[in-house]
């Protein structure tokens, strides 16, 4: 069922066109993740979401009802900011209970929800300290308690886990998710990371310049990235042109993704999915090894070797080689 | 260095001046020049307690002191409620407008200050603009007494300190983070919702700074009421310049002086308090 649709949200600050004719399906239940590098529109489609931007033209529908005028108190949302704006004057139980205080709710039900709210997300004993005494993970969690107050159809995550720690944010992240699928909420969240993006959701927007790149599976999303920059994007593929290589794929394009881990050091080259090539360069990472492979008079590619494969030496004349079906199709 | 230059003015321009205020009001009044004798000579003491005795017993000081701080509290208070609302419309105003619209608010500082409170006069006076402008409107038959009023006190006194007001509350509701604002719309806070629970509530130290800010100097001024005020209405300022200047009554006015300073301690440690909690 649609949750959320926008159509053909189009915003414009200036000459510049934030979000250009943007059309998108959001389901109930969802966890959908926005995902674009800075000036691709994620956080103004997120605000003209809960309202803080009017689009210029189009529709943003919510259960099928056009909330594209409404004010944002009017609207069935709930946005949890990146810097989670926690009202400092305001005790944690305050900070959550304000929404559930404008919605007019009796005294005992809002303590009832404060307290739920509370034991959810492990802030017992925090209810009376204001938002500067508590760590950035604990603040994350009251931002997220204050946004889920009111039971909102939707809640809208921005840069969720980019305040905290890196440390934190992988562990902090996957709660999010197991909260997500324990309510059976619906997430929208502004991401520029694409592992998070990857990792958390369930369907993912790729954003560029106000449009929508593609919108797929994490799991598609990265096998078969349908533009080059949507390749170049997730998981820095090297993006190949059709006819610069002997490349032999499965389908016929214009040009092909091929993933650096997918791409192989072997001892006799094939006739086709090969090429000689010298190395560039060499940075071991710990759990992979990075190796920048100059082919001669052709692409410079990028290729990931497990951590236990023998590393030849900078400047070495190498041998290369993949499977068709790494080779991933691009439309443009 | 920088430490001890800062040690040496505040000894030279405030301790010192305080010191020989504080053991005048010890003096005794003298017919030489100046018209007292020291509290402390070659016979060792030979002050005395009398001027402070006087301003205990008198009820007219305290009451003249009580005037004053009730004036200063008005005028801050209005300042505080004009200020704020300006403060809000700069604040809000385009980024590119903001330094011009603060720029106005200090432009009176621009003419004299004494040059400012004539213009009140010539605004005010009997045969002055407004009423002339009433009379020849035939509003009234008879000029209306709007000067050397209270209104006209507090109008000038409200005209005169409104930048020290407008300053703190401009500069705290700038750097405000308005996605805390946004935040309570988006948990259904209407705008003025939003104003009363959050902008009020965090604005209030920088509220209360400008309060300070106007109330402190006011409490003590002299020229406003001099200029605008009802002749028959006393305020401490004036109370000290008159034993100063009129009864000659040195130990008096010091004694009036350091009493004054005493009190409004209270609202400069308060003060201090709040800039460093900012």
């Amino acid at each position: 069922m649609t949750l959320l649709a926008l159509e053909s949200v189009t915003k414009r600050f200036g000459a510049v066109a934030a979000l250009d004719a943007l059309s998108l399906e959001i389901g109930a239940g969802e966890f959908f993740a926005l995902l674009g590098g800075s000036g691709s529109g994620k956080s103004t489609l997120l605000r003209a979401v809960a309202g803080f931007e009017l689009p210029d033209a189009g529709r943003v529908l919510l259960r099928g009802q056009d909330i594209s005028r409404q004010p944002p108190p009017a609207r069935d949302v709930a946005m949890m900011f990146q810097s989670y704006a926690l009202f400092p004057h305001l005790s944690v139980a305050d900070n959550i209970a304000y929404g559930l205080r404008r919605a007019g709710e009796g005294r005992a039900a809002i303590a009832a929800r404060v307290a739920e709210l509370v034991a959810l997300l492990a802030l017992g004993g925090m209810e009376a300290r204001r938002p500067r005494q508590l760590s950035g993970g604990q603040q994350q969690r009251v931002a997220l308690a204050r946004a889920l107050a009111r039971r909102p159809s939707l809640i809208l995550l921005d840069e969720p886990l980019a305040a905290l720690d890196s440390g934190l944010r992988e562990r902090t992240g996957l709660e999010l998710r197991a909260l997500q699928r324990r309510l059976g909420a619906s997430f929208v969240m502004v991401t520029h990371d694409q592992a998070e993006a990857l990792a958390l959701a369930d369907r993912v927007a790729v954003l560029e310049q106000g449009r929508i790149a593609q919108v797929a599976s994490p799991r598609e999303l990265y096998d078969r990235p349908a533009t080059r920059s949507v390749a170049r994007f997730l998981g820095a593929a090297n993006v190949l042109e059709a006819g610069t290589l002997p490349l032999g794929a499965e389908v016929a394009a214009p040009a092909y993704a091929l993933r650096p881990e997918r791409i192989r050091l072997v001892d006799a080259l094939p006739a086709i999915n090969g090429t000689p090539a010298t190395v560039a360069d060499l940075a071991f990472r710990g759990g992979d090894a990075l190796l920048l492979a100059q082919v001669a008079g052709g692409p410079l590619l990028r290729v990931v070797l497990p951590a236990g494969a023998a590393l030849p030496e900078a400047g070495a004349a190498i041998l290369l080689a993949w499977d068709a079906a790494a080779l991933a199709p691009l439309a443009a | 260095m920088t430490r001890g230059v800062a040690w040496l003015a505040l000894l030279a321009l405030v301790a010192a001046p305080l010191a020989i205020v504080i053991g005048m009001s010890f003096s005794t009044p003298d017919a030489g020049v100046p018209p007292v004798v020291p509290p402390l000579g070659r016979a060792g003491w030979q002050g005395s307690w009398d001027s402070w005795a006087l301003i205990f017993a008198d009820t007219f000081y305290l009451d003249t002191l009580l005037r004053s701080l009730r004036l200063a509290a008005v005028t801050a208070g209005l300042c505080l409620l004009l200020g704020f609302a300006m403060a809000l419309g700069i604040a809000s105003a385009r980024p590119a407008w903001q330094p011009a619209l603060l720029a106005l608010v200090l432009l009176p500082f621009w003419t004299g200050f004494v040059l400012r409170l004539t213009a009140w006069v010539g605004l005010l006076r009997d045969h002055g603009w407004i009423n002339a402008m009433l009379l020849r409107l035939g509003v009234i038959a008879e000029p209306l007494p709007l000067l050397y009023s209270d209104g006209a006190l507090l109008a000038g006194m409200v005209h005169s300190y409104l930048p020290f007001a407008v300053l703190p509350l401009a500069a705290a509701l700038a750097r405000r983070d308005l996605a805390v604002e946004e935040a309570a719309a988006d948990l259904g806070a209407r705008p003025m919702t939003v104003f009363l629970t959050v902008t009020l509530p965090l604005a209030a130290p920088a509220a209360a700074a400008a309060f300070l800010l106007v109330f402190i100097p006011a409490a003590g001024e002299v020229v406003i009421p001099e200029m605008l005020g009802a002749p028959d209405s006393m305020l401490i300022g004036r109370a000290i310049w008159g034993e100063f200047f009129q009864t000659r009554d040195w130990p008096t006015a010091a004694a009036l002086s350091t009493a004054l300073l005493a009190l409004l301690l209270v609202p400069i440690a308060l003060y201090q308090r709040l800039s460093v909690l900012k």
